[in-house]
């Protein structure tokens, strides 16, 4: 992935992309599939459903053990998928990315070891108000437990951070920083390297929950100078159950592990244990290799086509559908940040979140309503839930049209 | 196969567009919040008891069709019935929406039959019943709001 990959990219052609999804050429309820709840969870392209099978296959066993073939197979597919990681994110070293189960153990882990050492009684911990609970409530659990402030960064009508009620928040105080890179209810893509740049003013850390950013845009650790980055293999076409959150290195050593177990022990007596090195110091226990295999073909997918060209592709699609949706009556956008992902978030006038979303699909459409995990943007907007369509690469502009044909159908039910 | 004007019958549609015994209730005997975080409908109901006897019944809050609806009609059909009618008709209602209905007498349940369609999308049960478990708990004494979850 480069700045020259979208030009380097022959014309996008999402017709070949789309045969390497076989679930969408499945029928909902008799009419063809037409899947816009991908902030939710992605599908998944044939190159990694059979990379999963081919580990169970022809080399499933135990990693970081065994002698024997099966198990040296395993192991370096494991850890070829972590230098994958590595690559994809630009990290400086493979040591720097540790496994997970997705990006909520991410911030969790982060949350119980980095925060319980380091954050204590007075100190303030800043998220902001378009935060998804999993980057508010293990804030608010060690707050609860050591005494911290929660400080919020409100935002604007347009679902936008207000940065200088931001840098009004900062000070010597601010211990951490956790922001989401992309609003999964709004769309907002967030000033991350403004946010991080002023965090390191007053020495706090930065934590940058990507679970929706990874899929539709390009991250360069390094450049951004974050300290922890987390995201979801499943987000990112890849298989559920695995993540991966990326630290600093010289900050994971210095942190005590998560959880103990095999694997991130060097020696074990009853008198004492040394704990293994990175990465494998925050890895107990057998993880998820299917998962992590998975999650490294699926980079090697995205990566072949380019977030570049996936992020040019889809910023037209959203285009295509904020314009179409605007001409429904009754239809108000949550979410008009000016800065974008693909996600339109909406509500209507007279037809439930709820009873949308069951009426589409009964049109075979797949669109994710409520509150998306995200509460308090919806107590900011004064709304009970959204009716949200987000839009990966292999959507098509016909699908959105179904998808606002739709939602006409459903007013006439209403109305 | 299922219709959708089978879950959205005009009945029910009706019932969401204008719902009776709809608004909060002067000094009621009991009041109890219900609350489905999974959506976020919420829902207050207000009961005047006559002894074992429902004398009125009002709610208040915000939901989607399915769940206005329901407790619309669910309020219209418990004016008058004593605790034990109600828990009843809940028995019957629950059945109806969360199986093929062949147990349902569905002499009690009227009107509260039009609601069937709801057992062809299992998500939206809760919308449908979250009315009632507010209706079951505060029959019971209840008094912290209750929750679908």
């Amino acid at each position: 992935m480069n700045s020259t990959a979208a030009l380097t990219t022959p014309a996008f052609n999402v017709d070949a992309l789309r045969q390497d999804f076989p679930i969408l050429s499945r029928a909902v309820r008799g009419k063809p599939l037409v899947y816009l709840d991908n902030a939710a969870t992605s599908q998944k392209p044939t190159q990694v459903i059979e990379t999963i099978s081919r580990y169970y296959s022809e080399y499933n066993s135990n990693i970081h053990r065994g002698v024997h073939s099966l198990s040296e197979e395993a192991t370096s597919a494991y850890e070829a998928a972590r230098e994958k990681c590595q690559s994809f994110i630009n990290a400086s070293s493979d040591k720097e990315i540790i496994f997970v189960k997705g990006t909520t153990e991410a911030i969790n882990l982060v949350a119980n070891t980095y925060g319980r050492a380091n954050i204590k009684a007075g100190d303030e911990i800043i998220v902001s108000w378009m935060e998804h609970h999993s980057n508010i409530v293990p804030w608010q659990m060690l707050c609860e437990q050591n005494g911290a402030v929660l400080k919020v960064i409100p935002i604007n009508d347009a679902g936008e951070l207000i940065m200088d009620e931001y840098r009004k928040l900062l000070s010597s105080k601010t211990k951490l920083v956790a922001v989401g890179h992309i609003s999964n209810a709004l769309g907002s893509i967030n000033p991350i390297k403004e946010i991080i740049d002023l965090a390191h003013q007053h020495d706090a850390v930065v934590v940058i929950d990507g679970a929706q950013a990874t899929p539709h845009t390009s991250i360069d650790v390094q450049s951004l100078d974050c300290d922890f980055y987390a995201f979801s293999s499943h987000k990112l076409f890849g298989p559920t159950g695995v993540g991966v959150l990326y630290g600093k290195q010289a900050l994971l050593e210095a942190m005590p592990p998560y959880q103990g177990g095999g694997d991130m022990i060097k020696m074990v007596t009853f008198e004492k244990t040394m704990y293994n090195e990175l990465p494998h110091k925050f890895e107990a226990g057998t993880p998820n290799i299917a998962g992590v295999i998975g999650l490294g073909a699926a980079i090697d997918y995205v990566s072949e086509i380019g977030l570049d060209a996936i992020a040019t592709y889809e910023h037209e699609l959203l285009e295509y559908a904020t314009e179409a949706a605007l001409t429904i009556d009754g239809l108000r956008l949550i979410g008009t940040a000016r800065n974008k992902a693909s996600i339109l978030s909406f509500v209507m006038d007279k037809v439930h979140p709820h009873d949308l979303g069951t009426i589409l699909d009964h049109n075979g459409i797949a669109i994710r309503t409520g509150h998306h995990c995200a509460m308090p943007v919806m107590d900011r907007f004064e709304i009970p839930a959204t009716a949200r369509a987000s839009f990966a690469f292999y959507n098509t502009k016909h699908e959105i049209d179904v998808l606002i044909e739709g939602i006409e159908n459903a007013k006439k039910v209403f109305c | 196969m299922f219709d959708l004007k089978d879950l959205y019958q005009e009945v029910i549609v009706d019932h969401n567009r204008s719902p009776r015994n709809f608004g909060k209730m002067e000094s009621p005997d009991r009041t109890l919040e219900g609350f489905n975080p999974l959506c976020g409908d919420r829902l207050t109901l207000y009961l005047k008891m006559e002894g074992e006897q429902i004398d009125d019944i009002s709610f208040d809050g915000s939901g989607c069709a399915i769940s206005v609806a329901s407790a619309s009609m669910m309020t219209d059909a418990m004016k008058g019935k004593t605790a034990k009618e109600a828990e009843e008709i809940f028995n019957n209602f629950h059945e109806l929406v969360t199986t093929d209905g062949s147990n349902v007498d569905s002499d009690k349940l009227g009107k509260l039959a039009a609601l069937a369609g709801v057992r062809e999308y299992p998500t939206r049960v809760k919308c449908a019943t979250l009315c009632w478990h507010t209706l079951h708990s505060a029959l019971e004494g209840e008094q912290t709001a209750i929750s679908t979850e």
